[in-house]
Formats: C-alpha cells, structure tokens, sequence
C-alpha cells in the first residue's frame, strides 16, 4: 500500500507533515480527513487511529500519531537533508528543545487565538467575551515575544544557519493566528524576516498551497447543529 | 567544568533527569534550585534560563531546557543502554508519539495536586473546588487513556524494556501519590508497571529521588518550609490562576 497520511490542512501539525513530506519528495497517499465535518470522529477513523486525532501516518501495518513522532519517522526513514534534524549532538538536541516548549505555548495559543477570535463565533455561533479573547491575545503576544528572544534571538532560523524541522513546526502554528486574522508579523520585523526566510527555503508554491485552507477560514459556513453537538465537547477539552 | 543539572526533585520532570543521570552513572554536578525560595526567579538563575524553569542542563557553554530534549541529549552523550532511546526506528518513534501525548495530556495535569496540597495553602491561598474537582477528572482521563491506548498488556509503555517515556511518566504519576492520592488504585496495570519501575531503579535510587516530595507535607505540618519571598508569592498566584 504505501505510506499513507490522514491529514487536514486546517490543523497546524498536518501542516507542518504535509510540507515536509512534499518538501522531501516522499511518496506517500494523501488521506483527507475533514474536521469541521466530524470525519475524525467516524468509526471508520476510529480503526485507523482509536485516539481519533490527526495527523496519522499509516506505513504498513505501523501507525504513528503525533506530528513530531511523524516528523523525525519520516527524517529518519527517507534520509532527509541533515539540516532538518542534524547529526550534530547540541543542534539536535536545540531542536528537541524547541519541539518540546512549543506544546503547551506557542500550539496551544495559536490554537485558543482562532477559535476565541474566529472558530467560536463564525464556525460554532458561539460568542466570546471580549474579556476572554484579549487574555488570549494577550497569552499569543507573550508566547510571541518569548519565540523571539529566547529562540530566534539574531539567527536567521530557530536552531542556527538552516532551516530545521522547529521552523517547520513554528510557522505553521504562527499561521493559524494570520489565518484569524491576527497581527502576528507586522509589529515584529524579526519575526517577519524570519517567516520569509522559512517560506523561502520551503517553496513559495508548496507553502502557499499548504497554507491555503487556513487563509480561507474565515469564511467557514456555520457548522450543522449535528455537527456542531458532536465537535463541542472535543473542541472544549482541545482549547482547554 | 563539566557537565552542570541545575534541579529542584520537588519537580516531576527535574526527578526524571536526576534518575536517568544517577542510573546511567553520569557525572554532574548537582544545582540545586529552591522553588520554594523563589530561586528559580532570582537574577543568578535568570541568566542560566531566561525562561526561569528547571530542569536546565550546562555542559560547558552549552545549555539545554526541556527535561525530554535533556534525557535525549544524555542518552547520546553518555551513550547509555539502547533500551532507554533505542535505536529501532519503529521503537524511537513510540517514545517520541508518548512523549507528544504526555505534553498535552500529563504534564499540567498531574503537578496540580503539589499546589492543591502544598503551595497554594502555604501563601494563604487554595485552588478553587471547581479547578480542584475538574483536574480529578483529567487525571482520571489520562489514566484510562494509558492502560488503553499506551500500556496495554506490555511490561512498559513502548514494548518489553524501560525507555525515557516511562521515567517521564512516573514521575508525573509519583507527584500526587507522594502527596496521598495514590493514582495506581483502580488501575492494576499500570500499579503492575509502577511496581517494575521502582524495582528496575532500586531502592536506594527511588528514596533518594523522591526524599523532597515525600517529605513535604510533613514539612507543611511542622511549619518548616520555606517562606516564598513576596515577588515570588505574586508569581506563584498567576501560577495558581492558571490552573485549569
């Protein structure tokens, strides 16, 4: 069968496996699961992954979750260039750092400011208190800083000299926020430099085309009410 | 200089690099940084890491936050046993899928009772009931969650040997048990791996890490804990109204 990949590009981690597959020429079925229509929920999904979470992979009978797991299966088994995950003990270990921090930080805000800005009014037809959306603003402007300063610092990427697979991660959280709507790079030219580098050194075209349906998401249609019952509860605990 | 931990064992994830280094027989010297002092916060410290945290790692000019980037880093170092990071793609790739879900779903969770028990009562405070009663259920969660999707019938977390997924998690795990909330009870297999967990590190390792959080809370009883200085009093109440 092949390498297969049960993504959504509306979700930051199918993203960043998205890009780097296709950035590394690694053949592989692309298997769309949609998350604003439930498809993670079904139980044909169910099988494939009892979490009922993307991204997948599926290779053979091997399953893996988790895109960072995915990230450094796919740099080991394709033999990518080392600048994604570098032999060099210390590099390496900056970018687990990174993968590591960036959890319960950077993907968690990114995550809260497009469903508090976005995600809740337009898609679910919930309100959210302004109160509620400016400390998550707020939270997303220190996380922000913190990427800065104490990761980029005055590198041209994340780790050093190249592009890693923190970059990769990075940017396509950080898109989620412009994809809402959000001030992330004007205010920041460091930030801003950096994404242009990170974009450059993936490919225009490739990154465009990944980062097409979370560009678009404000214009989500509101979601069915069936829908809408069945993704709350996941919605609540994932935001939480 | 050599290779530098700086580590407080009241935290979970410092534990696990204490163990992992002792086990390994890795030398380093030992920093010891008091939360309860409010160490973490002091000047000396913020210049190690910005961001204020332990556990940190410095080998020589190198320095290195995030435990998990740390017992990584350790394992190829010191080149341990390859049962710890094994080197089996399909293996190292398991650890790394745990380690994911452990960030979303274990740390955060497990560390609340520490501040329900101890920190918030010692600065005159308390984690509301609702905070207190909603992390019950996210424990419960992520218990169900390990005896069915992560342990299973294996004797560890990734297959039949102990890896770094298995320090990281029982150490989370041993925070509230060592506090009186014995976690195990109602989850056989996963009270059957913490039993081959302390055997594998022996008995004089297990006491030795977990000295400090064993003893806390009759260190609270006795009124001989630390006083946290007022700055860092504040900071450990935007702690506390952080808690889910």
């Amino acid at each position: 069968m092949g390498l297969e990949l049960y993504l959504d590009l509306l979700s930051q981690p199918c993203r960043a496996v998205y890009i780097f597959a296709k950035k590394n020429c690694i053949p592989f079925q692309l298997r769309t699961v949609e998350l604003l229509k439930g498809q993670h929920l079904s139980d044909a999904f169910a099988q494939v992954n009892p979490l009922k979470k993307i991204p997948t992979l599926k290779d053979g009978n091997f399953i893996l979750t988790e895109s960072v797991a995915i990230l450094l299966y796919l740099t080991h088994k394709y033999k990518v260039p080392d600048y994604w995950y570098p032999q060099d003990l210390q590099v390496r270990a900056c970018i687990d750092e990174y993968l590591a921090w960036q959890h319960t930080t950077l993907r968690r805000n990114c995550l809260r400011a497009l469903w508090h800005k976005v995600m809740f009014p337009v898609f679910l037809g919930e309100q959210v208190s302004p109160k509620t959306l400016t400390a998550t603003l707020t939270e997303l402007d220190v996380t922000l800083q913190l990427l800065e300063d104490k990761f980029l610092q005055n590198k041209d990427f994340l780790v050093g000299p190249h592009i890693s697979l923190a970059d990769l991660v990075a940017i396509t959280e950080l898109m989620h926020p412009v994809g809402a709507g959000c001030q992330v790079f004007e205010s920041r030219p460091k930030l801003a430099a950096w994404c242009q580098r990170v974009e450059a050194a993936v490919g225009k075209d490739l990154f465009q085309e990944a980062h097409e349906v979370i560009l678009k998401v404000k214009d989500s249609p509101p979601a069915d009410p069936i829908i809408k019952q069945k993704l709350m509860p996941r919605v609540l605990a994932m935001i939480q | 200089m050599g290779l530098e931990l700086y580590l407080d064992l009241l935290s979970q994830p410092c534990r696990a690099v204490y163990i992992f280094a002792k086990k390994n027989s890795i030398p380093f010297q030992l920093h010891t940084v008091l939360f309860l002092e409010g160490q973490t916060c002091s000047k000396e410290f913020s210049q190690i890491n910005s961001l204020q945290k332990v556990p940190v790692l410095k080998d020589g000019d190198f320095i290195l936050t995030e435990s998990s980037a740390i017992l990584i880093y350790l394992s190829c170092k010191y080149q341990v046993a390859d049962h710890w990071y094994p080197s089996d793609l399909q293996t190292r790739s398991r650890i790394h899928e745990y380690l994911g879900w452990h960030a979303d779903n274990i740390r955060g969770t497990f560390g609340v009772t520490l501040w329900i028990q101890v920190l918030a009562p010692h600065i005159g405070t308390q984690v509301p009931e609702e905070k207190v009663k909603r992390n019950r259920t996210y424990m419960d969660r992520a218990l169900q969650q390990l005896e069915s999707k992560f342990l299973g019938d294996k004797a560890f977390l990734v297959g039949q040997q102990v890896t770094l997924a298995d320090l990281m998690l029982l150490e989370e795990l041993m925070q509230p048990v060592a506090l009186g909330h014995d976690v195990f009870v109602g989850w056989p297999k996963l009270a059957a791996w913490r039993g081959r967990m302390e055997a594998f590190l022996g008995a004089e390792l297990w006491q030795e890490a977990h000295n400090p959080i064993f003893n806390i809370l009759e260190q609270m009883a006795k009124k001989t804990l630390p006083v946290p200085p007022p700055e860092f009093q504040t900071h450990m109440l935007l702690r506390i109204s952080k808690i889910p």
